[in-house]
C-alpha cells in the first residue's frame, strides 16, 4: 500500500498533494462513473460532453498541459494518479474514453500545435467543452501506421481529405479529431501529417458505430472523409512531421495504458479475494483453499512488479529521457500490463465460478474489457517488434 | 460575516472497527476519511459564506490524524482552517470537547453561525454539537434540511427543519449553531487546484492557552472496551419448482420465526 509523505522517493513517488488528488478522483470515480456504469454499457455509449464538463470544472483534464491554455503544469504522478483510480471504475469504456481525450489525441496538439491551435481545441478540452479523439487506425492499416491511406492534398488555404478511419474512440461524439494523413506523395513515414479535424466540417462522416467484444460504454466508430476540406492552420507543427509525432504520442498512450492495465487488474484480483474469502465450498471459504491464495499471490506479485516499472517509465519521460529508451521501456510497459491483464482476468473469473459468468457480477465485465489492452495502442506483437528492433535483434 | 464549521477524521465506514489484543480500539492501516456528514457541513458554509460574502474557518478538535480533513476542508473552498488541541484531551468526553470547541468558535471575529454535520460517526453521537452551543450560550437548531435565509444585515436566519412529524420552518436570531443533514446539498470534489493550495497550507494550532481558557478535567474513565459477541449465523437455501411456492414456502418460516 502507498502511504501519505510530505517528499516522494524513489520507491514511492506520490507526496501528501498526489495522495489528496487520488481521494478526490476516486470519489470521483465512485459517484459520479460506477453507478451509471450498467445503464451506459446497456446504452452503448457514455455521455462524454456531461462528464469531461464535471472533470473540466475540477481541473482533472489538463493535468500537464500549459496554464496559458487552463492546463495545470503539474507532474506526471498527478497524470499516473488520475488513470491509477480511473482503471478502478467497474466499467472500462469510459476511463478509456477519458484517457483518449487528456493523453492520446492532445499531446501532439499540447506541444507542437500553434497558438491558434491549442486555444480552439486544446484549451476548451481541458475545461471539458470539447470531447476528442486520435484517428490514426484504418480498415487495411492498424499497427502498421506506415500503410494508412487517408490523403489530404493542398487546395489553396485548405487540406481536402478523403479516406476512412477504423476503431475510432469516442468516434460519434467527438468535436475534433487529431487525424494521421497522407500530405505528400511519399510513400514513408515522412509523407504524413497530424491535421486537427472539427467533426462539423463539411465531408466529414460517421459511416457506423461498432459493436464489440466489451469496452461496450465506448462509442467506437468507423469514420469517412469525402472531400473534407480543412484549413493548413489546422496542421500540428511541420508537413511530413506527423508519423514522428504520433510515435512520441504513441509513447505517452502506452504509458496510459500500461497504468490501466495494472491498475485494473489490482482491483480484479483484490475483488476476488474478498468474493472467495466470502463464498463457501466444502464447508469453508474458497480462500482457504491454497491453490486460490498462491495463484492470487502470485498475480499480486507481478502486478506490483509492471506497476514499478511502469513508474520507471513515466520518471524516464518526466526527466526527458532520450526517445528512444522511453519507447524500449514503455513498449514493455504496454507488453507487459496487457498479458498481465488477460492472465488476471482469465484466473479470476474462474475463481469467480460460475457467478463470474454472470453479466451483472463486475468481473465479467472486467474480462472482457480488458482483452483490448494486448490490441489496442499497439498489438503485443508491435511492441514486440519495437522491443526486438531496439535490443538490436532485428535483422533485414 | 464569519461562518465557522467542524471537521474530524474519522475510520473509513468500510473499515474494520474493533477492540485489539491490547483492549484498544482500533481500525487497523484503514485510511480515514473526513467525517462523513462534515461534508455537506463544510459545503453549506461554503455556499453561505458565498451568499452573504463572508468568510469561513473549519475547526478540528484534536491530534493532528485530523490535519487531513482540514486539507480536506481547504481544498473544497473553505478559506481558513485550525486545528485545536490540548493535553489531557478525552475525544469520547464531550464537555472537554465542547469546551475547546466553543472557545475557539469565540477566538474568531464576527462569527455569527455555526455549522455541524449531522453527528460525529466514529463516536456515533452528537451531543457535541449541543454543548457547544450551550457553552457558547447561543441557539441551536439542529437536523436542519434547508436554509431558507441567512440575512447578514438583518441578523437572523430562517432554516427548514426535518422532525419526525414532517418538516418545521424557523426563524432565529443570529449568533446560532445549526447542525444539518445529508440531504441540504450535494458537496463538491475538491477541484486539483483547491488540492494544491490546500497542501501548501500551514495548519495553525491553537491551545487552551491561547484561547484563554482551562480544559476541564476529564470525568470519564474508560475501564473496558469489548468487541460484539459473534453472531451465529446459519443460512438456508430455500427449493422449490417455482417463485410463487418459494414464496410461500419463506413467508411460513418467517412466520414461524415470528419476523412477521
Amino acid at each position: 500500500m502507498v502511504t501519505s509523505q510530505t517528499q516522494s522517493t524513489p520507491y514511492n513517488p506520490f507526496t501528501e498533494e498526489h495522495e489528496m488528488f487520488r481521494k478526490s478522483v476516486r470519489k470521483f470515480v465512485e459517484n459520479e462513473i460506477t453507478p451509471c456504469a450498467d445503464e451506459w454499457e446497456a446504452a452503448g455509449i457514455a455521455p462524454l460532453h456531461d462528464i469531461f464538463k464535471k472533470m473540466g470544472d475540477l481541473g482533472f483534464l489538463g493535468l500537464n498541459y500549459p496554464e496559458k491554455y487552463g492546463g495545470s503544469e503539474a507532474d506526471i504522478w498527478f497524470t499516473v494518479v488520475l488513470h491509477e483510480e480511473l482503471a478502478k471504475a467497474a466499467i472500462g469504456g469510459v476511463p478509456m474514453a477519458i484517457a483518449v481525450h487528456t493523453d492520446m489525441c492532445t499531446p501532439a496538439l499540447a506541444y507542437h500545435g500553434s497558438d491558434y491551435l491549442k486555444e480552439t481545441y486544446l484549451a476548451p478540452s481541458i475545461c471539458g467543452d470539447m470531447v476528442g479523439a486520435i484517428a490514426v487506425t484504418e480498415p487495411d492499416a492498424g499497427s502498421d501506421v506506415a500503410r494508412i491511406r487517408t490523403r489530404a492534398v493542398r487546395d489553396g488555404d485548405d487540406y481536402v481529405i478523403n479516406g476512412s478511419k477504423m476503431y475510432i474512440t469516442n468516434g460519434t461524439q467527438a468535436d475534433w479529431l487529431c487525424l494521421l494523413a497522407r500530405t505528400s506523395d511519399d510513400d514513408n513515414y515522412k509523407g504524413m501529417s497530424l491535421i486537427i479535424v472539427p467533426t462539423d466540417t463539411r465531408g466529414f462522416n460517421v459511416s457506423r458505430k461498432l459493436k464489440k467484444l466489451g469496452q461496450h460504454s465506448s462509442d467506437t466508430a468507423f469514420l469517412s472523409f469525402e472531400d473534407m476540406r480543412v484549413p493548413i492552420k489546422n496542421r500540428i507543427g511541420n508537413e511530413g512531421k506527423g508519423f514522428y509525432y504520433q510515435m512520441e504520442q504513441f509513447q505517452v498512450e502506452r504509458l496510459i495504458g500500461a497504468i490501466g492495465s495494472y491498475s485494473g487488474a489490482e482491483k480484479a484480483v483484490r475483488d476476488t479475494i474478498a468474493y472467495t474469502r466470502d463464498r463457501k465450498a466444502f464447508g469453508k471459504p474458497l480462500l482457504a483453499n491454497q491453490w486460490i491464495q498462491f495463484k492470487l499471490g502470485e498475480l499480486l506479485t507481478e502486478i506490483e512488479a509492471t506497476k514499478h516499472m511502469t513508474y520507471y517509465c513515466a520518471s524516464l519521460i518526466e526527466s526527458g529521457a532520450k526517445s528512444s529508451e522511453v519507447t524500449r521501456i514503455a513498449s514493455m510497459c504496454k507488453l507487459k500490463g496487457g498479458r498481465l491483464a488477460r492472465q488476471v482476468a482469465d484466473t479470476c473469473i474462474q475463481f469467480y465460478g460460475g457467478m463470474g459468468y454472470m453479466e451483472e457480477t463486475p468481473i465479467s465485465r472486467y474480462y472482457r474489457d480488458s482483452r483490448l489492452a494486448s490490441i489496442g495502442g499497439g498489438a503485443d506483437e508491435i511492441m514486440l517488434q519495437i522491443i526486438a528492433k531496439l535490443e538490436g535483434m532485428h535483422i533485414e | 460575516m464569519h461562518i465557522v464549521t467542524f471537521t474530524r477524521s474519522t475510520p473509513d465506514t468500510a473499515a474494520k472497527v474493533e477492540v485489539d489484543g491490547n483492549g484498544a480500539v482500533s481500525w487497523g492501516d484503514a485510511a480515514t476519511v473526513v467525517n462523513p456528514w462534515d461534508e455537506y457541513s463544510l459545503e453549506e458554509a461554503i455556499r453561505q459564506a458565498t451568499n452573504v460574502k463572508g468568510d469561513t474557518t473549519v475547526i478540528a478538535v484534536g491530534g493532528d490524524l485530523h490535519n487531513d480533513s482540514l486539507k480536506h476542508s481547504l481544498a473544497m473552498g473553505v478559506k481558513n482552517a485550525v486545528r485545536v488541541n490540548a493535553d489531557g484531551l478525552d475525544m469520547t468526553d464531550s464537555l472537554q470537547w465542547a469546551s475547546l470547541a466553543a472557545a475557539a468558535v469565540n477566538n474568531i471575529d464576527d462569527c455569527q453561525l455555526v455549522i455541524f454535520g449531522k453527528e460525529h460517526v466514529d463516536v456515533g453521537s452528537d451531543q457535541v454539537t449541543y454543548q457547544t452551543a450551550r457553552k457558547l450560550g447561543w441557539t441551536m437548531l439542529s437536523y436542519v434540511s434547508e436554509i431558507l435565509e441567512l440575512d447578514a444585515e438583518g441578523g437572523t436566519i430562517k432554516v427548514e427543519k426535518t422532525v419526525e412529524q414532517g418538516k418545521q420552518i424557523l426563524t432565529a436570531k443570529l449568533p446560532v449553531v445549526i447542525s444539518v443533514l445529508k440531504g441540504i446539498n450535494e458537496p463538491r470534489y475538491p477541484s486539483f487546484i483547491g488540492i494544491r493550495k490546500a497542501s501548501k497550507a500551514t495548519i495553525p494550532e491553537w491551545t487552551p492557552a491561547d484561547l484563554g481558557i482551562e480544559l476541564p478535567a476529564s470525568s470519564i474513565t474508560h475501564d473496558a472496551y469489548n468487541n460484539p459477541p459473534p453472531r451465529d449465523i446459519t443460512s438456508e437455501i430455500i427449493e422449490g419448482e417455482t417463485i410463487e411456492e418459494k414464496a410461500a414456502q419463506l413467508v411460513d418460516k418467517l412466520l414461524e420465526e415470528k419476523v412477521l
